[in-house]
């Protein structure tokens, strides 16, 4: 619990950061909230040795209604995601979601940007993401660009980022009335990551499904969309969403660990996908 | 001062200790920080079993910062100083280097031992409880020399002038292993051809203790029903809040050592050091500040303690060690970890017969302080509440290459009462009755005098009815049952379970003649002072040493009741032995039954010379004398009197005493139990568990607990629902895996579940008061009491949660993976294997599974 000594500087905005990621190279880590980096650190499982803070950058911390979508800056903290009316009004998917991660202290710290950026397909938040469609904007030495949530998440904690790039803001759309959403989230422990988690976010007409896009937690080495389910539940109306859900798991390769083997866990994604497209359907 | 009302004992007194809690005021040993102090750091085996062939900590030793290293050849000469001469004759703990001598008789030097290894002939071991004349007890060096045998065993030991410049010389430390075959698994490990731990000792059986009482072979040849049933007890983490730590202070003045320690046992630790580092007793002192929880984890003597002690006196400074967490889960002793085979002979009435117990219990790679004693603790508790006649009991410690095990809440009789209570639910399936029916067929009729159990032993009092009848109607067992049924019928996916646990146990360690019939190797008296000061005001000296279980509190309520005072000006001293240098300390829900009383004895010594002196002072006869809210007064006179503050101030005045008398008003008392107590209660669990996600919730949790007379109401509770808490984390979350490597893959707080407030029901407590025979106040003592009787209420309930299923049987921690592969085979369905119970945890055997 001792951490590998390590240099540390705070980065005064977006640009003075990626100015000292270009400095540094390979041997610097953004610090955001901390709280996915630091406890590995102090295992020594990870060892930096500069740590570029981004707490200070006070111009990605946000919330923005920009009409169609919702812009949030990559500085936000999990508490404010859970707590904005903007996001609960139009998005209630994500703070909602927000609300579940971690425990407080680490709901208090640590940042959408920063859960994002360490590509943990057990956290909560990518796989929300994933069923929102959300964008996120990069920013790096050569200017901006716009990424897809489902072009992001790359490989186990591998994402799109380049070592000298910053997650500056998340873009998620504004869900329509005839819009429903859920996740369902399993784990053992309040705090503790899903060990399975299902996103549902389902377009209703004419009381059947039209479109629902599903993002599966921790079933696999990146957030997943378990598309196979998508399909076969468009066109789906109440009675034949049990049916319909059978392959969530189809393209996944959960891993065995002490608290589920793969076989359970592609059990609880079909269950948990059921419940969670139902509770979508219904609200 | 304060007027003192009636009675404090059983009132709402709030907890003395918090205020300073609560502000972060508390004194633990991380906070102690002495000039000139060094911080030591251990290199740690990553190898469950290997030889060492080199070591070389030569870049470590030039990292700056770093004062010294050493390695377990540098400090070998360190543990063979000479010893005192017999610190049992001070202290009554008889762990004399002759004695673990004896203990490990058995031990054969192998002939090529002696020719280059400097390892000398001696057995080291910290064990002070040798079950067996013929027990096998292993070497044991705080600092590893040739080999190591599990993972986290110290290798290396670094001191530097902090804490992260020694864990980074740590890290430059090289060492070169030869892996060694590891076992994990007890069944594999009593096998002819498994590996062995130790070598040396040619075999991995410890040793096997035995009791037997009644006709066994008879009652099971006639018995018309038997049940056979196999429990695992799973191993468990004990995860105190605040790690272990030592801070050794060597005084150059006196030539003395002052040791802080977090530590539930100062006495017992002194006794052990002064041994094992042949330092002389009388230049001993340790000290426990506040300590931030043990439950039985810091009941022990650790290699840690003792090399912050010799270094301290190699390099003539302070030093501390303080354990990190992932270091807990390596280097402090484990819980549990027991096979248990179980049967019973019963008629088809459901009355039990006999019962036959055999045990494996995992003693990890080395014997800890208690570490084969554990399973004995249970051994006398498996017959439970219930009357019969013949009783057999066999259990083997065996060596595996895991951490070592020890006492750990409730030690040995959570197992005793989680086997007994999940076998009555088996009896009751065998023949068709109602766990309730079949419990009460067999309880004993209420008692309040001794009686003797199929153990032999003799519970002090008991009324299961009332426990039993009160916790039904706070259920609405009744209403309960009818809900089942619905959901039932309507093939809820969320079954409803109700699970049972009627149970007794063991308190108040221990009459020392019955300690010494044990072979442990310790008394089991206590020890307290009670001082009236000449301003009225009150000391209190105990040997007990609290860690959370608020014993100033409440010896001040047993002291100001005793003395007529305010529990406001009553102080209680603890946990120095330059303050308290008489105790046996605090484990096994002892305090309050042993040292609660041997405050309340002495302090009726001090009212007894009071009374002298206040009968003096009022020129009465001492027969006329009465007392009552804290004054004497004459018998029929009521003005005639003296208050206990003005007694005391003559006593310290000395100018008028009665003829003869000494000066001063202070009384000790060493009070050593006649007998155990034995609380007991019903407990009734109600869990809702989802049969598609086999997520088990506990929705209800009532309680019906008999510790005797109550002294703090508050406290009895969080005792209560504390240790609850700490039996449902064994049923359902709870467990220390290791991979067939040996090593620990449950690591850390991520994959090791101790559960939180949000995971745990609110529980109804009730409580029945049936004092107990044995001591003087009837008290029987709680600490351990929610712990011992809630993981069978919690798996019964889950059992019967599934029973629609066909499900009879599921082991604990009861996870939502394992209930659902519990389903999925009962339904006839493939459900995979447990690839994470490759080994440590034995595979359930077909003939134990079922009734």
């Amino acid at each position: 619990m001792i951490p590998v000594a390590f240099e540390y500087e705070v980065a005064e905005s977006v640009d003075h950061a990626i100015e000292l990621l270009g400095q540094h190279g390979d041997e610097a880590k953004l610090l955001a909230g901390g709280h996915s980096l630091l406890p590995i650190m102090k295992l020594r499982l990870a060892a930096p040795a500069m740590l570029v803070d981004l707490g200070r950058v006070n111009d990605l911390k946000y919330i923005r209604d920009e009409g169609d979508h919702i812009a949030i800056g990559a500085m936000t903290r999990h508490c404010e995601v859970e707590r904005d009316q903007t996001l609960r009004e139009h998005c209630g998917l994500l703070a909602y979601t927000a609300s579940l991660v971690g425990d407080p202290q680490v709901r208090h710290r640590g940042t959408i940007g920063g859960s994002i950026s360490h590509g943990d397909a057990a956290s909560d938040l990518p796989s929300a993401l994933l069923a929102l469609e959300a964008e996120f904007v990069i920013r790096g030495p050569n200017g901006e660009r716009t990424v897809r949530a489902t072009d992001f998440f790359k490989d186990y904690l591998q994402t799109d980022l380049a070592p000298d790039e910053v997650l500056t803001e998340i873009r998620v759309p504004k869900l329509g009335s005839n819009t429903g959403w859920s996740y369902q989230k399993f784990n053992r422990r309040a705090q503790d990551w899903a060990v399975v988690g299902a996103c549902a976010v389902v377009e209703r007409s004419n009381g059947s499904i039209s479109t629902a896009r599903i993002g599966l937690t921790n079933m696999g080495s990146t957030p997943l969309r378990a598309t196979a389910a998508e399909r076969a539940l468009s066109g789906a109306d109440a009675g034949s969403i049990a049916d319909a859900v059978q392959n969530a798991d189809e393209g996944t390769s959960p891993s065995s660990d002490v608290a589920a083997s793969a076989e359970f866990r592609r059990h609880l994604a079909r269950v948990l996908t059921r419940r969670a497209v139902e509770q979508a359907v219904s609200r | 001062m304060t007027e003192a009302p009636e009675k404090f004992v059983g009132g709402g007194v709030l907890r003395k200790e918090d205020p300073a809690l609560i502000t972060g005021r508390g004194n633990w040993v991380d906070n102690i920080r002495l000039p000139g102090m060094l911080h030591a750091t251990i290199l740690r085996s990553p190898y469950a079993h290997a030889k060492i062939t080199s070591i070389d900590v030569s870049a470590a030793r030039e990292q700056p910062g770093v004062a010294a290293v050493f390695t377990g050849k540098d400090l070998l000469e360190e543990w063979d100083k000479n010893p005192t001469a017999n610190p049992a004759a001070v202290t009554g703990y008889s762990l004399s280097l002759a004695e673990r001598e004896n203990g490990g008789a058995s031990v054969t030097p192998t002939a090529d031992s002696t020719s280059e290894s400097p390892v000398s002939e001696k057995t080291h071991t910290f064990c002070g409880w040798m079950v067996t004349e013929d027990i096998k007890v292993p070497d044991h060096l705080p600092v590893a020399v040739d080999e190591v045998n599990y993972a986290g065993e110290p290798v290396a030991v670094v001191v530097a002038t902090d804490r992260y410049k020694a864990q980074d010389a740590v890290d430059l430390i090289e060492v070169d292993y030869e892996p060694l075959d590891v076992v994990t698994n007890m069944e594999r490990a009593i096998q002819d051809d498994s590996p062995l731990v130790h070598e040396k000792l040619g075999t991995n059986k410890s040793y096997t203790w035995e009791l037997e009482n009644g006709n066994v072979d008879e009652a099971f040849n006639n018995a018309e029903v038997h049940v056979k049933e196999r429990y695992i007890q799973q191993r468990l983490i004990p995860n105190a809040i605040e790690t272990r730590g030592v801070v050794a202070n060597p005084d150059p003045v006196s030539g003395g050592y002052t040791v802080y320690s977090s530590t539930q046992v100062p006495h017992i630790l002194k006794s052990v050091l002064a041994t094992y580092c042949g330092i002389p007793e009388q230049r001993l002192r340790v000290v426990a500040p506040d300590v931030g929880g043990g439950f039985g984890s810091k009941l022990n003597v650790y290699s840690e303690e003792v090399i912050a002690l010799v270094l301290s006196r190699k390099l003539g400074l302070p030093i501390k060690w303080v354990e990190d967490r992932s270091e807990n889960y390596l280097a402090t002793i484990h819980g549990r970890d027991q096979i248990q085979d179980i049967e019973l002979a019963a008629t088809r009435e459901g009355k039990i017969l006999g019962m036959k117990v055999h045990l494996l219990a995992d003693m990890g790679a080395y014997l800890q302080l208690n570490g084969p004693g554990i399973p004995l603790l249970g051994a006398f508790m498996y017959p439970g509440v219930y009357t019969f006649d013949a009783y057999g009991f066999s259990c083997t410690g065996v060596f595996t290459n895991k951490t070592p095990t020890d006492a750990y809440r409730g030690a040995g009789r959570p197992e005793a009462t989680y086997a007994i209570e999940r076998i009555m639910d088996a009896l009751a399936r065998e023949t068709g009755l109602d766990p309730v029916e079949v419990r009460r067929r067999n309880f004993y009729e209420p008692f309040d005098e001794p009686t003797t159990t199929p153990a032999g032993i003799q519970y002090d009092s008991m009324n299961m009815q009332a426990a039993l009848d009160r916790v039904l109607e706070l259920a609405d067992y009744e209403g309960l049952r009818e809900e089942q049924r619905r959901r039932r019928e309507a093939n809820d996916p969320v079954q409803l379970g109700i699970g049972f646990s009627t149970y007794t146990e063991i308190c108040g360690l221990a009459p020392s003649q019955v300690l010494a019939a044990l072979r442990a190797g310790g008394a089991g008296w206590e020890q307290a002072s009670v001082r009236m000061l000449a301003s009225g005001k009150v000391e209190v000296v105990t040997g007990t040493s609290p860690h959370g279980q608020g014993h100033v509190t409440s010896w001040s309520q047993i002291a100001a009741d005793a003395l007529g005072v305010s529990p406001e000006d009553v102080e209680v001293l603890h946990g120095d032995t330059a303050t308290a240098p008489w105790g046996r300390d605090t484990y096994g829900s002892r305090s309050l039954a042993v040292g609660g009383v041997a405050v309340h004895l002495a302090a009726q010594k001090v009212v007894d010379k009071a009374k002298k002196i206040a009968a003096h002072m009022l020129e009465a006869a001492e027969g006329d004398m009465e007392f009552e809210g804290g004054r004497f007064s004459v018998a029929g006179s009521p003005e005639k009197s003296v208050t206990m503050p003005e007694v005391a101030a003559a006593a310290y005045l000395a100018n008028n005493l009665p003829e003869g008398m000494e000066p001063g008003l202070s009384e000790d008392y060493f009070y050593d139990p006649p007998n155990f107590t034995f609380p007991f209660g019903a407990h009734i669990c109600v869990t809702e568990v989802d049969t598609e996600t086999g997520k088990a919730r506990i929705r209800d949790y009532f309680a019906v607990d008999d510790c005797g007379p109550v002294i703090n109401p508050q406290i009895v509770d969080g005792q209560l629902q504390g240790g609850i808490a700490q039996g449902v984390a064994q049923a359902l979350y709870e467990e220390a895996i290791y991979d067939e490597d040996g090593n620990l893959t449950t690591g850390s707080m991520v994959d090791y579940l101790v559960p939180g407030a949000p995971e745990l029901p609110n529980y109804t407590l009730e409580r029945t008061v049936t004092p107990s025979p044995t001591n003087a106040m009837g008290v029987k003592g709680v600490g351990e009491a929610g712990t011992i009787g809630s993981p069978p209420a919690v798996i019964n309930s889950v059992i019967d949660a599934l029973s629609p299923f066909g499900v009879t049987h599921i082991d604990m921690p009861a996870s939502p993976w394992r209930i659902w592969q519990t389903i999925q085979e009962a339904q006839g369905r493939e459900a995979g294997s447990r690839e994470a119970d490759l080994s440590g945890r034995p595979a359930q055997t077909e003939e134990g599974g079922e009734a």
